[in-house]
């Protein structure tokens, strides 16, 4: 359980949320304004809920913040300047967007490298060799621990809770896309591929489809009738 | 009503209420940090868990709606283990600091480990910290010490209306603050500091100053502001150390203002502690017969319409009754309490009272606000009219004042000066529709708006716009004037203005007497006073007016006698002695009662109960102490003033700095230093609601 907030215990001894926040200080931004992008995606989720509770649009504003902060700058994290302009934009106090902004681990309040490396941790993936998944991000990158951002600023190495694609552990998620069936080998390959500016096809690394079976079928081999 | 069975008692309370109030009403007691009686339920520290027949677990009773027929059980084997292991997984990391805690001796969480605590901890990993945060010059916060029950941040969006403290980061992350580090801006934040069940949010003056069970704890009532919130005052020895509300569900529920509370500092600096008595142009320190001699000397010398007194805002009605029956002794009717030259119509109790009554704020469903900030003058009070305008019924507020005063309800803004209030008198303006068309309308007159020059015209037109629009009923009285300050309208009540051919403020201070008698008066430029008039300064502190006195009487302030006050309601009130003035300082009444006698015009009590007598004599309404009776409106004439003298020049509020508004705030180093972090004036940044 770590990602985006930077604020969980393995990545600093029981680091808080506004402890994170203070090591942000001198990351964040004076403004934060909307892009034209963003702007036109706006109304169409202010839309969705009835105008008395559109503080109930303070995730999907947050999200599109964080996009916005991705393609401006690479870095897809949500500035405190920002949290303030969403707070205006819904009419909400700002201390109810920190609270949401710091409780989902997606929302990263500090800044992040260009890619986010998200380790599954949980049971599945773990027993399928999750550890060497994230050996193999720390030696790729030459991050130390989980929160860390590389020295070059390409990648920032979390570990997070199960992603749900447990079929296919274990599983890396770099930004939104997820990576499946990975060991060490593939991994170091995958990050190195990052790291020239590829953008290698998400999914199963090893060729499976889907959640099939890995390699041949094993169910559902005889036809019936014949 | 529904049925309910706990622990072998059956009760009968409303439907709605929860599991928790029955328990109460059974007489049982039940844990419980995170829940509080005048706060939403969040439900979240499980301590008050119980058993109810039939359920599988144990349920949270502060959350969960009692049904007909439930059986409950309080003190079962399952309850206990229950709260045993909520107890053992709160402390897992609450520090063992209670030693060097202000919590200790009156925290709930020590208290409630004593009877679900276990002797030791099976806890081996190492425990959480937390930075501690900043929330202004008031409270000091140990934050390791938080269990995040949440209090704090309900009373700061629901009681306070100040969004400003959350819960930010989640699970061993989460932490209580404001997250960008600032103040938080209420008048209203001492009340975090007994509203925290654990030693997190405490007193920042109050710091290692001492515990609770050394203090010496006598009730009292506050004068500061005009609400007359009920307080314990703890002493040790002969110092205040702190000021804590207390409960009076009538008045402030359970909440004091910050300077209520706070400026307790102010009453050990700048004391006058002894007579002073000004020779060749400079005040020397004086026994008590000299000064008294002194001005006997000048005063028998003068006929009686020649000597003024005026008497202060935070003047104690003995006192006061005491000083008009020494100046109507002396042959003089110049009295007045009004130093901010309010033109107030003492000719009838309602024409300057808060009739509606502080708990009928609830009651009331339209209500205009004219030239005062509530919040300023009044935070308990305002904490009230949010309260009500929070409860879900509609509400609305109309406001006639200053831009850019956040009331910490939404308000319509209807204008800035009495043209406003003359265009809601007659037929055509959408609120004045609005106050006709609401069952119990009221509107709030500032003590500042009638302090003025059309001052007069502003109170008429206030009660001409109530009549209108059915404020004023046999059933229901909603004219209120607020006043400012707890001496305030007990003076009115005793009639200590201008007698007869007397004169009042203005003309005394245009030299139409040669000797003023103030009691405590420092509401006023001192620098009004012509050169040649004989002050006579009796107070406590050597504020304004001391220095241009030419006798100071040291006076007691008012945790330093027994004292009667009325608040702005008309409720009267006693506070009580907690420690002695300080030095040659007497309490007030006894000065003006031993200066009559060396003039050899003794006053005829000798002791309190028969200057209590006399006050009740001067008006009934002092022999009938804490009670109110609430007060419909039979006779609609209104105050004298004429309506149609309205002025144009837009309203001032009268507080412009809620931290230094009095002569014992304007003492206080931890007030000075609330007055620079927030700026003076009051915190007036817009809230987004």
């Amino acid at each position: 359980m770590s990602g985006g907030s930077g604020a969980s215990p393995e990545n600093g001894g029981g680091i808080g949320a506004t402890q994170a926040a203070d090591e942000a200080e001198r990351h964040q931004p004076a403004h934060f304004a909307f892009d034209e992008e963003s702007e036109r995606r706006i109304p169409g989720i202010l839309a969705r809920y009835p105008e008395t509770r559109k503080a109930s649009a303070v995730i999907p504003l947050l999200w599109l913040v964080q996009e916005q902060m991705r393609r401006q700058t690479g870095s897809a994290w949500v500035p405190k300047a920002a949290m303030d302009v969403v707070a205006a934009r819904l009419g909400m106090p700002p201390i109810r967007v920190y609270e949401v902004a710091t409780f989902y681990f997606m929302f990263n309040t500090r800044p992040i490298g260009r890619h986010h490396l998200q380790v599954c941790g949980t049971t599945p993936c773990m027993l399928r060799g999750a550890e060497e998944v994230a050996r193999a991000c720390r030696d790729a990158t030459g991050i130390k621990a989980y929160g860390e951002t590389s020295a070059d600023g390409m990648f920032t190495l979390s570990e997070v809770e199960c992603l749900g694609a447990c079929v296919n552990a274990p599983v890396l998620q770099v930004d939104l896309d997820y990576y499946e069936d990975l060991d060490y080998e593939s991994t170091v390959r995958l990050i190195e591929a990052l790291r020239r500016g590829e953008r290698p096809r998400p999914g199963s690394v090893i060729g499976r489809q889907a959640s099939a079976p890995e390699g041949e079928r094993t169910t559902l081999l005889d036809v019936p009738g014949e | 009503m529904a049925k309910v069975t706990v622990d072998g008692i059956e009760v009968e309370v409303p439907n709605g209420a929860t599991v928790l109030q029955a328990c109460e009403a059974a007489g049982k007691e039940i844990p419980r940090f995170c829940y509080h009686e005048r706060l939403s339920i969040a439900g979240n520290c499980r301590m008050c868990l119980v058993e109810l027949e039939k359920a599988p677990k144990p349920i949270a009773s502060c959350a969960y709606p009692v049904a007909d027929g439930m059986v409950i059980r309080t003190d079962s084997p399952m309850v206990r283990n229950a709260r045993r292991g909520v107890m053992e997984f709160l402390l897992i990391n609450h520090p063992l600091d209670c030693p060097i805690c202000d919590q200790g001796g009156e925290c709930d969480l020590q208290d409630q480990a004593y009877g679900y605590g276990m002797d030791r901890s099976r806890y081996r990993e190492a425990k959480r910290a937390v930075k501690d945060k900043y929330v202004g010059p008031l409270i000091k916060t140990i934050m390791t010490r938080c269990i995040h029950c949440t209090r704090c941040i309900r009373f700061s969006q629901e009681v306070a209306g100040v969004p400003e403290l959350g819960a930010t980061g989640r699970g061993e992350a989460m932490e209580v603050g404001t997250y960008v580090e600032q103040a938080l801006r209420t008048e209203l934040s001492g009340n975090l500091i007994d509203i925290c069940p654990v030693g997190a949010l405490t007193s920042r003056p109050y710091a290692f100053a001492a515990r609770p069970w050394e203090l010496r704890k006598t009730d009292s009532v506050d004068v500061l502001d005009a609400v007359g919130c009920n307080i314990r005052v703890d002493s040790r020895g002969p110092e205040v150390l702190r000021i804590l509300p207390r409960t009076n569900d009538a008045v402030n529920e359970e909440w004091l203002g910050d300077r209520s509370r706070f400026a307790l500092d102010g009453l050990k600096r700048r004391r006058l502690d002894r007579p002073w008595v000004r020779r060749d142009g400079r005040l020397l320190p004086a026994t008590w017969p000299e000064a008294f001699a002194a001005i006997a000397r000048r005063l028998t010398a003068l006929p009686g319409h020649r000597i003024g007194a005026v008497a202060g805002d935070l003047a104690d009605a003995e006192s006061v009754v005491a000083l008009k029956d020494l100046m109507t002794a002396l042959g003089s009717a110049n009295l007045d309490c009004r130093q901010d030259g309010a033109a107030l119509d003492a000719s009838r109790r309602d024409f300057y009272l808060f009739n509606t009554t502080i708990a009928g704020i609830e009651e009331a469903d339209a209500l205009l606000i004219i030239g005062s900030n509530p919040r300023v003058e009044a935070p308990v009070l305002n904490a009230r009219i949010r309260k009500r305008a929070i409860a879900g019924r509609p509400f609305p507020v109309g406001y006639i004042g200053p831009h850019g005063v956040n009331l910490t309800y939404p308000a319509a803004h209807l204008g800035e000066g009495p043209a406003a209030l003359r265009a809601l008198l007659g037929a055509a303006h959408p609120f004045a529709e609005t106050l006709r068309k609401a069952d119990r309308p009221m509107l709030i007159l500032g003590r500042g708006a009638v302090a003025r020059a059309d001052g007069a015209a502003v109170l008429a037109a206030a009660w001409q716009l109530a009549t209108e629009t059915g404020m004023l009923r046999p059933d229901w009285h909603g004219f209120n004037l607020l006043h400012l300050f707890g001496g305030q309208v007990g003076a009115l009540d005793l009639g200590f203005v201008p007698g007869e051919g007397g004169k009042d403020l203005a003309a005394m201070l245009a030299g139409d007497v040669d000797a003023l008698w103030l009691l405590g008066a420092d509401g006023f430029d001192p620098a009004r006073i012509p050169p040649s008039t004989f002050v006579i300064y009796q107070g406590h502190h050597g504020d304004r007016a001391a220095s241009r006195a030419d006798v100071i009487l040291p006076g007691a302030a008012y945790t330093e006698k027994d004292g009667t006050y009325v608040n702005t309601e008309g409720r009267v009130q006693r506070g009580y002695l907690s420690v002695f003035p300080p030095g040659e300082a007497r309490e007030d009444w006894k000065i003006v009662r031993a200066f009559s006698e060396g003039i050899g015009k003794r006053l005829p009590y000798d002791d309190l109960d028969a200057l209590r007598a006399r006050l009740a004599g001067a008006n009934p309404v002092f022999g009938t102490i804490g009670t109110l009776e609430r007060r419909g409106c039979a006779d609609t004439r209104g105050p004298a003033g004429d309506p149609a003298a309205l002025g144009e020049s837009p309203f001032v509020l009268p507080i412009t700095n809620y931290y230094q508004a009095d002569a014992i705030s304007r003492a206080s180093d931890t007030m000075a230093e609330c007055a620079r972090i927030y700026g003076g004036a009051a915190p007036a940044k817009l809230a987004a609601e």
